[in-house]
């Protein structure tokens, strides 16, 4: 084993941890005032819940030996047949676990952008079971799983998915829009103002992120080498390029730059980066990332016409980002680039995409015909904060709005 | 005695407190105001998606005074908030029945 690998591991997982609340900050800015707390709860709730199924039974069915393409096996339930100097590769498979599990986090809490305002958070919970446990345990086997009994894109298709593209985004994105199918549009939606309350979260998210980004990528390459250094330079560098694609499409359309599109530009160039940043040159990162900012930019505005209330854009950025990135890679890649690569992306992205579509649809409509997922009319307008938590986020008014405490009097 | 109120532009407002104080008005109460007359609002985009925001900031000033200020007050305030366009704001007066000051219990022209 070897300690730089381990260390940089380490650190990778940190990273991508903090991913997560920044996403809640992401989202959070982006909702209304009386809905910011649900939608940060939500990122939360994954960080509650997914570690703990991690370690009983997610690490095992993604990444066990004794399985087969579909789903791993069980000799590491509960982490069990690992001691401390099990190796995995050139790090401990604890430092290995760890990593992966981050990425599980993040996956289910990336949904959660598509159903503000109006998901009972015990459905949300519920949700977040199943869906971790049905859909990304499963997907993550077939991506990232390269063992002897490894998932069959990972091993016997041989798609190109360096960190993610179609187990994380794609996956996320096509939950997104099936649950959006099941659960409808918010009330009000198109008519009343829905604009977000604190771009500065937004900003903050974004940064969040592309920062934590740097252990998903670079730290996808399981080692402190090389090929994490070319996936660094080239997650900054289509990040950044995407931004300019976003902002070049606004003044294109509205003649100025908006501080929301230079944070989504963002996130679609780290998203299509995402399954290319260690097959990329860098100057193919470029490209991906400012075709990935201008459709990420234009594909945010189909939802009005289509008439989906995917709130956050969870399709028109992750779906959409992350088929830009698995697509382009088959054509861009330093090796191996061309139409039979293509076709093996295609492939990839179109059964990850068709399966999280399907399984989601029906662990939405359950959900909803058993304890319903959809907040009542009356509590959606009022504020899920308020009904759903129990909370404000803010006290504008100061002196609690006319609040009495009650506890202790 | 009379309440005279004013609606005008935030950035007039440290201009007509001073102005106040000059005319020997003591004290005020400030309220930050948005409403909408001929100024029009304006656009903001997010994600492509265009909102007409029509409802402007104001800040809302109220002062009572002796019926025989009022009319400098007034006149006070329209010259020191005035800029000339569209926007700057109204100021209007109308009468009040009795005041009491909380601390002493005076009542009136002595609770001014």
């Amino acid at each position: 084993m070897d300690t730089g690998d381990t260390a940089w591991i380490l650190i990778s997982a940190a990273l991508v941890l903090l991913m997560t609340p920044g996403l809640a900050f992401f989202y959070g800015g982006m909702v209304r005032a009386k809905s910011v707390l649900n939608m940060m709860m939500m990122s939360f709730a994954a960080l509650a819940i997914v570690p703990v199924l991690w370690v009983l039974y997610g690490y095992s069915l993604a990444f066990s030996p004794g399985g087969n393409g579909w789903l791993g096996g069980f000799d590491r339930l509960g982490l069990s047949n690992i001691a401390v100097d099990t190796a995995y590769g050139t790090i401990p498979e604890y430092v290995f676990a760890g990593f992966q599990m981050m990425f599980a986090i993040l996956t289910v809490a990336l949904i959660s952008g598509a159903v503000a305002d109006r998901a009972k958070f015990g459905a949300w919970i519920v949700f977040t079971v199943v869906w971790v446990s049905v859909v990304y345990f499963p997907v993550a086997h077939w991506v990232f799983d390269f063992g002897d009994d490894g998932g069959w894109i990972a091993t016997q298709l041989e798609a190109i998915d360096f960190a993610g593209g179609t187990a994380v985004h794609i996956n996320a994105g096509a939950a997104g829009l099936a649950l959006v199918l099941v659960l409808g549009k918010r009330v009000g939606w198109k008519r009343d103002p829905m604009r977000p309350h604190n771009l500065p979260f937004v900003l903050l998210g974004a940064g969040l992120l592309w920062f934590g980004w740097f252990g998903f990528n670079a730290g996808s390459a399981v080692g402190a080498n090389g090929l994490a250094g070319l996936a660094f330079v080239n997650t900054a560098v289509a990040t950044a390029a995407a931004i300019i694609g976003w902002i070049a499409v606004e003044l294109v359309r509205e003649g100025k730059g908006t501080s929301l599109g230079a944070a989504s530009g963002a996130i679609a160039g780290l998203v299509a980066i995402t399954p290319a940043a260690g097959a990329a040159s860098p100057v193919g990162s470029i490209l991906i990332g400012v075709v990935a900012g201008v459709l990420c930019a234009f594909a945010v505005g189909l939802k009005y016409k289509l008439g989906y209330d995917d709130s956050l854009d969870v399709v028109g950025v992750h779906l959409v980002g992350g088929l830009v990135g698995t697509l382009l890679i088959g054509l861009l890649a330093t090796e191996g680039a061309g139409l039979t690569q293509f076709g093996k992306q295609t492939l990839a992205a179109a059964v990850v995409l068709a399966y999280s579509f399907v399984l989601t649809y029906v662990i939405g409509l359950l959900i909803d015909r058993t304890i319903g997922f959809r907040l009542d009319e009356e509590l959606e307008v009022t504020g899920i904060d308020q009904v759903e938590h129990l909370e404000s986020a803010y006290d504008f008014a100061g002196g609690g709005g006319g609040s009495i405490l009650k506890t202790g009097a | 005695m009379k309440l005279v109120t004013a609606v005008i532009k935030p950035h007039k407002w440290e201009e007509v407190r001073e102005a106040l104080a000059g005319a020997g008005v003591a004290g005020m109460t400030v309220t930050e105001a948005s409403g909408y007359g001929q100024q029009k609002g304006h656009t903001e985009v997010y994600r492509g998606a265009e909102y007409d925001v029509s409802l402007v900031p104001k800040i809302r000033l109220e002062v009572v005074v002796d019926d025989a200020d009022a009319e400098t007050v007034v006149s006070t305030i329209a010259a020191a908030a005035q800029t000339g366009k569209i926007g700057d704001g109204k100021v209007w007066v109308v009468p009040v029945d009795s005041v009491v000051r909380v601390r002493t219990g005076e009542t009136d022209e002595a609770a001014l």
